[in-house]
């Protein structure tokens, strides 16, 4: 295929075949990812778990558009990112990813609500509605009464629930998440998680969620579990069949 | 995003003051430094604007105002015989030591006028009358630096060079390079207040008549008489030059401006880039959510500007009030230029960009893969 676009399936969200990333040369060279070939369908929520290193965190960074590839396809949506440029990678990101990461990464100086409307703002939407859509989507996560709270007037669950909010409010159609529990407690994990699977997932989107949290695989529809560099093994979750 | 990165400029108080507070001293210190400067070299001229004449001939080697360089008395007939030239009178200016009642002596300036004409007479007279020049041993003296001749009254009386003066007014004066006081008399008289000497006088006050332009009249005087000859333009100009050139001034000074330059550029460089530093994850952030490069470089520039904009109104703000509550006439010698304004908004913006271009450049390495890394 010699294309920027492929035959959208409405089944495929991101089709991952023979990608391989390396970092590094001569003695530093390191080879990250190795051949990894991997199906995420629409509607699912799909975990991402293995050791520190194995390289999970480098493959999320790849499906969202961030990092390039050595080689191997990777089509997002009917989107080759491995084929795009890096101008190209930036709008597609703009429009079709959100990202929630493990330090929340909440603005400290913008409240729950500008924090929120940070993606509809970069996608060049009029400040004004931005803040009247991202109140609405505090409203979905439950915190329409901190709509007004600077980040360090929340709690760690409350931040978080707040990054999910700013995850949805461009409504992409592929949400990456780097350890969206690790800084939180157990219960407060929990809730957190069942809150986003209630309102993140659609069957327009899909949803890469990156773990070492064992408490939380019973969210994920299906579970790859990597180590150094590999997929050795996707698994259905039978909770969610 | 330019709402964005001014909350988020503003929103770390102690940042964006440090930042502001910094970049606005900085301004003050380069307006204060340059308005004495221009003050300094303003004052060498004033001896011109003391006596306010259109024209100035003077001996063709003349270099400032305050060389005392004779001029024949034919130099004089020939300039009024000049085409263009409407009235030309004689000046005197000495320098001379005035013994005051107390026994302490002091130089002062000693400007002899016109006789008759009054032509090179104060600016303005604070007290008594012009005409009271022509009683015996008549002076008036300027109001600035008077306190050096202990304060006189009209009526009161001191010496120079053991002659009787007795001041019969009081002149609105401006202070000099030479910070002397002002005494004027008539010409005949000042030639007698001074030691004997061939050539007495040593300028000529001159004017263009109707119809001519000054440069006509300057460019005949030039060719006719083989003296110089200025407006009170070039006069200043020739002054100020000479001190420009021959005094450590603009030297001194402009190494405080550079230094300024400098500690500005480190003072808020340093600050910027600590900034950048604490915001880098933010900015990867926005950088994966898809804001391009050269939005975070324009997030960036915007902030440095608002804080050279902001810095530099309040550093301008209390540059220009020492000049306004030191007064017209202080003996702070300070004079704010609007050139100096313009150039130091110029060094300010210099100064942001500059110092931004660290954070640029990091932003522009940032990797947004950098925000996966716990």
């Amino acid at each position: 295929m010699t294309g920027t676009k492929s035959a959208p399936d409405p089944c495929r969200a991101v089709t991952l075949q023979s990608v391989n990333k390396s970092f590094g040369v001569g003695e530093t060279f390191i080879k990250v990812l190795k051949d990894i070939t991997l199906d995420i369908k629409c509607g699912e929520l799909l975990l991402l778990v293995g050791p520190s290193g194995c390289g999970k965190t480098t493959l999320l960074s790849v499906l969202a558009g961030i990092l390039d590839v050595d080689d191997g396809v990777v089509d997002v949506f009917g989107s080759r990112l491995d084929q795009f440029s890096q101008s190209k990678k930036t709008d597609f990101r703009r429009n079709s990813i959100g990202f929630i990461f493990q330090q929340y990464n909440l603005i400290p100086t913008l409240t729950a609500t500008e924090n929120v409307a940070v993606p509809l703002i970069v996608n060049k939407k009029p400040y004004d509605k931005a803040l009247v859509k991202a109140r609405e989507y505090l409203e979905l996560v439950g915190l329409g009464d901190r709509a007004d709270h600077f980040p360090s007037q929340l709690s760690g669950g409350q931040q978080q629930r707040v990054a999910i909010a700013r995850a949805l409010v461009g409504e992409p159609r592929l949400i990456v998440c780097d350890e969206p529990t690790a800084a939180l407690d157990g219960e407060t994990g929990k809730l957190v998680m069942e809150m986003f699977r209630k309102v993140a997932l659609s069957p327009e989107r899909a949803i890469v969620v990156v773990t070492h949290d064992n408490r939380i695989f019973g969210y994920g529809d299906r579970i790859a579990e990597m180590l150094d560099g590999r997929i050795i093994d996707v698994r259905e979750n039978p909770e969610h069949l | 995003m330019i709402r964005i990165a001014m909350k988020m400029l503003m929103g770390d108080r102690a940042k964006y003051f440090t930042l502001v507070g910094g970049l606005s001293i900085v301004v003050f210190l380069f307006i204060q430094q340059g308005s004495v400067f221009c003050g300094l070299i303003g004052r060498t001229a004033k001896p011109v604007e003391a006596i306010g004449a259109p024209i100035w001939v003077v001996d063709k080697n003349l270099q400032v105002v305050d060389e005392f360089k004779g001029l024949l008395d034919t130099d004089l007939t020939r300039v009024r015989s000049v085409e263009g030239v409407k009235w030309a009178v004689p000046l005197f200016i000495r320098q001379v030591t005035v013994r005051l009642s107390n026994g302490k002596f002091q130089a002062v300036r000693l400007v002899g006028i016109d006789n008759a004409t009054m032509v090179g007479r104060p600016p303005k007279i604070l007290e008594g009358r012009i005409e009271d020049l022509n009683a015996p041993d008549a002076v008036i003296i300027g109001k600035a630096e008077m306190e050096r001749l202990g304060n006189p009254k009209i009526g009161d009386t001191f010496e120079i060079n053991d002659r009787r003066a007795r001041v019969v007014g009081i002149a609105d004066v401006p202070r000099d390079f030479l910070s002397n006081p002002y005494v004027y008399a008539t010409f005949d008289r000042a030639v007698q207040y001074t030691p004997r000497e061939r050539k007495l006088m040593n300028y000529i006050l001159a004017a263009p008549k109707d119809g001519y332009t000054m440069a006509q009249v300057l460019a005949n005087i030039r060719k006719t008489t083989d003296l110089a000859a200025y407006d009170e333009d070039g006069m200043r100009w020739l002054t100020m030059n000479y001190y420009m050139k021959n005094t450590g001034i603009p030297v001194n000074i402009g190494i405080s401006l550079f230094l300024v330059f400098l500690v500005g550029m480190a003072i808020i460089g340093q600050t910027f880039y600590a900034f950048a530093l604490q915001n880098e994850k933010y900015f990867g952030a926005l950088k994966a959510m898809g804001t391009s490069s050269f939005t975070l470089v324009k997030m960036i520039v915007i902030q440095s500007l608002v804080v050279g904009v902001i810095g530099y109104g309040i550093g301008v703000g209390m540059g220009t009030m020492i000049g306004f509550l030191a007064g017209p006439n202080a003996k702070l010698a300070f004079y704010t230029p609007y050139q100096l304004i313009y150039i130091s908004f110029i060094v300010t913006i210099l100064i942001c960009l500059l110092s931004s271009i660290l954070s640029i450049q990091r932003v522009l390495r940032l990797e947004p893969a950098v925000v996966f890394r716990g």
